[in-house]
């Protein structure tokens, strides 16, 4: 009687494009485009053979295809490999010369970068398509010694640091959306914390896609030097278009002794729309290193948004007595695709992992959890805790959960534990009978569902995912 | 308060209630006896509104239309189902989940929202009342709970939101002794001149403690008697059979 309630969709919030005049790279993946981003960015020689050693690299890898979401053909020739505002070519010094357009998109996506309106106690560095355009609390950094810049302002000011680190996580043969990043990548965040420095604020990456027939290859580094903490945030958006993007971002964690790094995502990019047409191609490469003893990484994503989500942030756990953790929600709607999990590779010894997984399907989705346990011959008295949860909206979506083990190690342990449970109108119904409309009922109950991971992140962004979950979910009952 | 003239009531194609009139005034307690399958919880859902089924008739309940009204604004409006099956959801807390629909309903009648602490002593105070334990309320909504936790939670809830009508649906089966009595002193101390209630049930033994002013006898869709207090009784010993 009342079901087109239930069939209400919230428009992508996001979807606005900012008309602005852009410098773009010729179409086209070869070695002049690799030559003319390099030269752009004014990179060193060494910054240029390092990515033409990856695009012949990649010559002889082959695109993967396990995965469960199948796309179709990318042409990589008929893509843009740089696309930035004119207005940022040259870097503005100060915020006041920053493209008055450029501050109010990021206005409107409610992170504010003028001085007077920012967020209180984060410090944010806003990447429109393939450059950085700005980086707050700059000098309040500094002064504790903290590197938080763009990568490319990385590579000129602190080319030791990314000389020793850039690559050591993610070799740049990996496989081929990881080389390929390696080959063509613009830009993205670099942080640095030194030794026994606890960074006084959260630090964040806002990744925006503006321009069309751009892919944005994101590169993110972060070391946590001895003894230092550090909590990082990502955000992004896209512009709603029919075409399908390609996001394809490395990001390399490394923690050395007694060091601690949170990595949290909020990932909303352009989902595509009800009958799957457009959306971004998320094919992600995170991962991060627990290289000195006592080390920890923990990842938390909140993946709602993109065509296809493809990516397994991972840790590898070499220093003795470090700690992987992944706490994942990854929901899916309408069209949309997730294959997404984690890998823990456990190499030192008394090694600890925990994956908290949370996949939501709806309307006609499919969601994947994929992940592997690796526990080496070494590693002893390592555990893991495995946790897997699926929850479905209807009949139609999909949900499926493939955890790879590999114990070899008989002094420890692994545990994994696995449910499914569906939301359906009977819930909902009863939730209405209470006097909750369809938008607070789905909202409570999928809140329920993830509380582990959402209480995970930063204070600021929590109640921010609450409601992005919800209304990723809207009108996905019946 | 609640008026039902010439209800039919379709799902899946199949004609369910054929043609129901109910009259039902403020303070007053009305039973509904009858045969397995013939329409109780059926005419339950349609006053609640629940999806799917085809309406002909009027309803109407305070001068407004119910037709009109969506499922969580008529409990806005105080009507009040106790479900014959209580619902299960997983992960979410039975705390949280009362409150948020207390919050809702009271948005609704334009009060005060109330903020987690005043709540905690509300809720704790009122699950005293029903001998529950205050456990209960921050485990997971009716995950797991027993057949009669579940219906004495329901209780709790119609206690919490102070409905104008409430649906009893079969909330006396799968009571032990001691809960029907707790129930049935529930429902008595939340009884006054303003609010009303309907009660479906299979047995005497609940109109015993729960004083009906009305019996109806629902069968095959229709109600084909209705009586005081006593018809109950008369049931107990005859049976549906002899009616018609
Ligand atoms: N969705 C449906 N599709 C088809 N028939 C239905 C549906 N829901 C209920 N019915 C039928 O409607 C009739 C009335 O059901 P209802 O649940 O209202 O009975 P009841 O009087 O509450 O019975 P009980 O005393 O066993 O609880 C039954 O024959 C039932 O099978
Ligand atoms: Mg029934």
């Amino acid at each position: 009687m009342k079901n087109q309630d239930l069939n209400i969709n919230k428009e992508y919030k996001y979807g606005f494009t900012t008309d602005i005049e852009s410098i773009r790279a010729p179409k086209g993946l070869n070695e002049d485009t690799i030559k003319f981003i390099s030269n752009i960015k004014k990179e060193p020689k060494w910054m240029l053979d390092w990515r033409l050693t990856a695009y012949n690299r990649l010559q002889s890898l082959k695109e993967p295809n396990w995965q469960k979401p199948k796309y179709p053909k990318i042409n990589y020739q008929d893509l843009y490999y740089y696309s930035a505002p004119k207005s940022a070519s040259e870097k503005p010094k100060s915020l006041e010369e920053i493209d008055p357009k450029i501050l109010e998109t990021y206005k409107k996506l409610g992170i504010p970068l003028v001085e007077q309106q920012r967020l209180n106690g984060i410090a944010v560095d806003a990447v429109f398509d393939s450059v950085s355009v700005a980086t707050t609390f700059k000098d309040e950094l500094t002064k504790k010694g903290i590197i938080f810049c763009s990568i490319s302002e990385a590579i000129q000011k602190h080319p030791d640091l990314v000389k020793k680190y850039l690559g050591s996580v993610i070799p740049l043969s990996d496989h081929y959306f990881a080389t390929l990043n390696s080959a063509v990548f613009t830009d993205g965040s670099f942080v640095y914390i030194p030794p026994n420095t606890r960074c006084p604020m959260e630090l964040s990456t806002y990744f925006r896609i503006n321009a069309s027939e751009t892919g944005q290859f994101e590169r993110t580094l972060i070391i946590a030097d001895k003894g230092s903490y550090v909590s990082y945030l990502e955000g992004c958006t896209a512009p709603m278009r029919d075409e399908n993007q390609l996001h394809a971002a490395n990001v390399e964690l490394i923690a050395l002794d007694d060091a601690e790094i949170k990595y949290s995502t909020v990932q909303n990019w352009y989902p595509g729309d009800k009958n799957g047409v457009g959306g971004i191609y998320n094919f992600v490469t995170k991962r991060g290193a627990c290289r000195g003893k006592n080390s920890k990484i923990s990842w938390t994503q909140v993946e709602t948004g993109s065509a296809i989500t493809w990516k397994y942030p991972s840790c590898i756990l070499q220093g003795d007595n470090s700690v992987g953790e992944f706490y994942s929600i990854a929901i899916t709607n309408n069209y949309q695709k997730a294959d997404t999990g984690t890998k823990m590779i456990h190499l030192g010894k008394n090694t600890k992992s925990k994956i908290i997984s949370k996949g939501i399907s709806a309307g006609n989705a499919d969601n994947t959890y994929r992940g592997l346990v690796d526990i080496n011959k070494k590693a002893t008295n390592s555990r893991n805790y495995t946790q897997c949860d699926s929850l479905l909206m209807g009949n139609k979506c999909g949900a499926h959960t493939v955890p790879y083990i590999k114990n070899k190690n008989s002094t420890s342990t692994i545990e994994h534990e696995a449910t499914t449970t569906k939301i359906n109108e009977e819930q909902l119904y009863y939730c209405n009978q209470r006097g909750l409309d369809q938008e607070e009922a789905v909202s409570l109950i999928v809140n329920g569902f993830c509380k582990e991971v959402l209480q995970q992140l930063p204070m600021e962004f929590a109640v921010e995912a609450q409601k992005l979950v919800a209304i990723s979910l809207e009108g996905s009952v019946g | 308060m609640l008026k039902i003239t010439n209800l039919k009531a379709t799902i899946n194609e199949k004609l369910i209630l054929k043609g129901l009139d109910l009259n039902i005034k403020p303070g007053e307690v009305h039973a509904i006896m009858g045969p397995n399958g013939s329409g109780k919880s059926t005419l339950a859902n349609v006053l609640s509104g629940k999806n799917g089924y085809e309406i002909e008739g009027e309803i109407s309940f305070n001068g407004m239309d119910l037709n009109d009204l969506k499922i969580e604004e008529r409990a806005q409006k105080g009507i009040f189902l106790a479900f014959q099956y209580p619902l299960e959801i997983p992960g979410v807390n039975t705390n949280n989940f009362l409150r948020t629909s207390l919050n809702s309903v009271r948005k609704a009648r334009g009060e005060k929202e109330l903020d987690t602490l005043t709540f905690l002593k509300l809720i704790k105070e009122k699950a005293k009342e029903l001998n529950i334990d205050e456990k209960f309320l921050s485990r997971q909504l009716n995950v797991g709970f027993s057949g009669g936790e579940k219906k004495k939670n329901e209780i709790l809830q119609m206690k919490l939101l102070e409905p104008k009508l409430s649906i009893l649906d079969e909330t006396d089966s799968g009571l032990d002794i001691d809960a029907l009595r707790i129930v049935a002193d529930g429902v008595n101390s939340y009884k006054n001149k303003e609010n009303a209630f309907l009660i479906i049930t299979h047995y005497q033994r609940l109109l015993d403690y729960i004083k009906p002013d009305f019996i109806h006898v629902l069968s095959a869709g229709k109600i084909i008697k209705t009586g005081n207090a006593d018809l109950g009784e008369q049931l107990e010993k005859t049976g549906y059979a002899n009616l018609s």
